[in-house]
């Protein structure tokens, strides 16, 4: 069962499965949603955890790419005519541009210094896009346009649940090659030790600034499924407690585990929809659940778990 | 001249508020290593606990005591309950336990209390004083004033008694204070509930300006943190530099430049600060060892 759980390809192996056979046990249309959900949260979180888990680097402002990604697909067709498609990616290298951009002075920090530097920048993206009301309909928002592919209207929560499930799979793929290429054990490396990984001739800086982007490139796509997905977008997206959010989904999930990730974004997108029977007890709930979680299993749900049956097995 | 004083005096008021969110931060990170993202709710808990009391009929001075031991109770109750059984773990772990209480708190004042802006009356009336052109509430001068107070008390505290002494010892080197005898539990809790005391009193004294409500935690918490890391993180009077100094340049960049981007301006120079010294203003660099 360990073995099951560490195995390289078992990660896309279950969301083939898990998405696959989901559609079988959902009762009514409005799972597809919840489902289409979790994928796209899956995304980011996979994205994030790679820079938080792998390499070690903490980022409070991830929500700012989401938030970049999500008003893409909304200014481009609106104020510039383009295609949806085409502004998924320009969203995309615009996000990894600003990365780009931005990480090379921000990723020299370290620890606290670095959660301060992301946060402050998650916070300029989302009060640009408050107060940058004629492009982007300010605390409102804006509606998003269709996403059109192949004179197909991607629409409704079924298709987009595919869409997701798709481009899941693709992300978890690549991030697996990326954790088991030279790159991804030089990252390992530099989660260890900075000083050991440069000793050892790996080129920390580079390295750093080449997941902050992949990181931002997930989260921007995801930023655009989201948008695409729901029709209307508020600066709420690139929120501080999104990008809270984001890094609890790595952490309750476990950092460092891409399985974990998928637990992530799974359980905390699916419990407030389980809560919201609660109404005014919601909150109290959400953040019972959080604490109960990291106290007892404090690794995070997959490793803690992982370990246990590790342990168990002869 | 007019427009520099009134812009520094709010600018003073809102950074001793935040002075004493990252003092909070402080305490608790120097005796633990934790970041405490509750400690914002600390703050509406202060306010709104006294708002709600006075409405009880409680007398007013009473309430702010009431409230600052409530405060007190519920800091120490967060560390017996969700600290101190994760000993031992992850700092992201510890700092995602901290969300989690603090959206547990959040959730918890929207229920007992409600979901509205609520005041308190001002210590000294509403009519402002004139000072040099500018108009300045008297409610400020209380929280400046307040906050001086608080802080000196600490010093005082922390620099002039034995159990002040074991604070420092334990922020200095944990292992080496419980062997000489410390105990550094004990220790961790106290910087709860004084850290929780402090945000309370923060709160009390700044409603009657700024309003509170069930979800003023969250901003203040970040702003709290970001002036504990722009002074350097562990240093109390970083903590107080950096506070006061994010207040001013809210305030001064609202004034002068855009109102709608004073945030923005903040944390830009917040970054600058970061790039030229990556250890905050009064921070020393640490060694990293192999």
């Amino acid at each position: 069962m360990a073995r099951l759980i560490d195995s390289r390809y078992t990660p896309l192996v279950a969301v083939v499965f898990v998405a696959l056979a989901l559609p079988l046990i959902f009762p009514s249309p409005f799972y597809y949603r919840i489902g289409a959900l979790v994928f796209i949260f899956a995304l980011a979180v996979i994205g994030l955890n790679l820079l938080m888990g792998f390499a070690g680097q903490v980022s409070l402002g991830h929500a700012g790419f989401l938030g970049i990604g999500a008003y893409a697909v909304a200014i481009g067709p609106t104020h510039l005519g383009l295609p949806s498609w085409f502004c998924i990616f320009a969203g995309a290298g615009a996000s990894a541009l600003v990365a780009y951009v931005v990480g090379q002075p921000i990723l020299r920090l370290k620890g606290h210094y670095l959660a301060v530097a992301t946060l402050g920048f998650g916070l300029m993206i989302a009060i640009v896009l408050t107060n940058e009301a004629g492009w982007t309909g300010g605390p409102d928002g804006m509606s998003v346009p269709r996403l059109v592919l192949f004179g197909w209207p991607v629409h409704g929560s079924k298709a987009w649940y595919w869409v997701a499930a798709g481009t899941l799979a693709v992300g978890v793929a690549l991030a697996l090659n990326l954790i088991d290429s030279p790159s991804g054990r030089a990252l390992q490396a530099i989660h260890d030790s900075e000083v050991a990984a440069l000793v050892l001739g790996v080129r920390v800086a580079r390295k750093k600034l080449g997941v902050f982007v992949i990181s931002a490139v997930y989260a921007s796509v995801a930023g655009s499924y989201l948008a695409l997905l729901n029709g209307h977008i508020t600066p709420d997206l690139a929120g501080f407690m999104r990008s809270i959010e984001l890094v609890a989904m790595v952490v309750l999930g476990g950092m460092g585990s891409i399985f974990g990730s998928l637990v992530g974004a799974g359980v905390l997108v699916v419990l407030p929809q389980a809560l919201t029977g609660f109404h005014d007890y919601e909150h109290m709930a959400l953040g019972l659940i959080v604490m109960g979680f990291m106290i007892l299993l404090r690794r995070g749900i997959v490793p803690t778990l992982g370990a246990a049956l590790a342990g168990r097995a002869p | 001249m007019a427009e520099f004083l009134q812009f520094l005096f709010s600018g003073l008021t809102v950074g001793a508020v935040y002075a004493l969110v990252a003092l909070g931060f402080t305490l608790i990170y120097n005796a633990s290593g934790i970041i405490n993202f509750a400690q914002g709710e600390f703050v509406m808990l202060g306010g709104m606990t006294t708002v709600f009391l006075a409405l009880a009929g409680v007398p007013l001075p009473l309430a702010a005591v009431l409230a600052v031991v409530a405060a007190v109770a519920i800091g120490l109750l967060l560390h017996r309950f969700a600290i101190e059984p994760a000993r031992g773990a992850d700092t992201v772990t510890l700092i995602m336990i901290t969300i989690g209480a603090s959206i547990f708190l959040r959730g918890a004042a929207q229920v007992v209390f409600d979901k509205r802006f609520h005041s308190l009356p001002h210590l000294f009336g509403t009519d402002p004083l004139r000072i040099g052109g500018a108009a300045i509430l008297p409610q400020s001068l209380v929280v400046l004033a307040g906050a001086t107070v608080i802080v000196v008390l600490l010093w005082v505290f922390i620099d002039r008694t034995l159990f002040g002494k074991a604070v420092i010892a334990t922020a200095a080197n944990r292992l080496a204070a419980r062997l000489v005898g410390i105990n550094t539990g004990h220790m961790i809790g106290f910087s709860f509930a004084i850290s929780a005391a402090i945000g309370a009193l923060a709160g009390i004294l700044v409603t009657p300006i700024t309003l509170t409500s069930y979800d003023v935690g969250t901003l203040l918490a970040l702003k709290g943190f970001a002036a504990a890391m722009l002074g350097g993180m562990g240093y109390a009077l970083g903590a107080v530099v950096g506070g006061l100094l994010l207040g001013l340049l809210e305030a001064f960049s609202a004034g002068y430049l855009s109102s709608k981007y004073k945030d923005v301006v903040a944390f830009l120079v917040i970054l600058a600060v970061f790039f030229v010294m990556p250890q905050g203003l009064l921070g020393r660099a640490k060694v990293e060892r192999v």
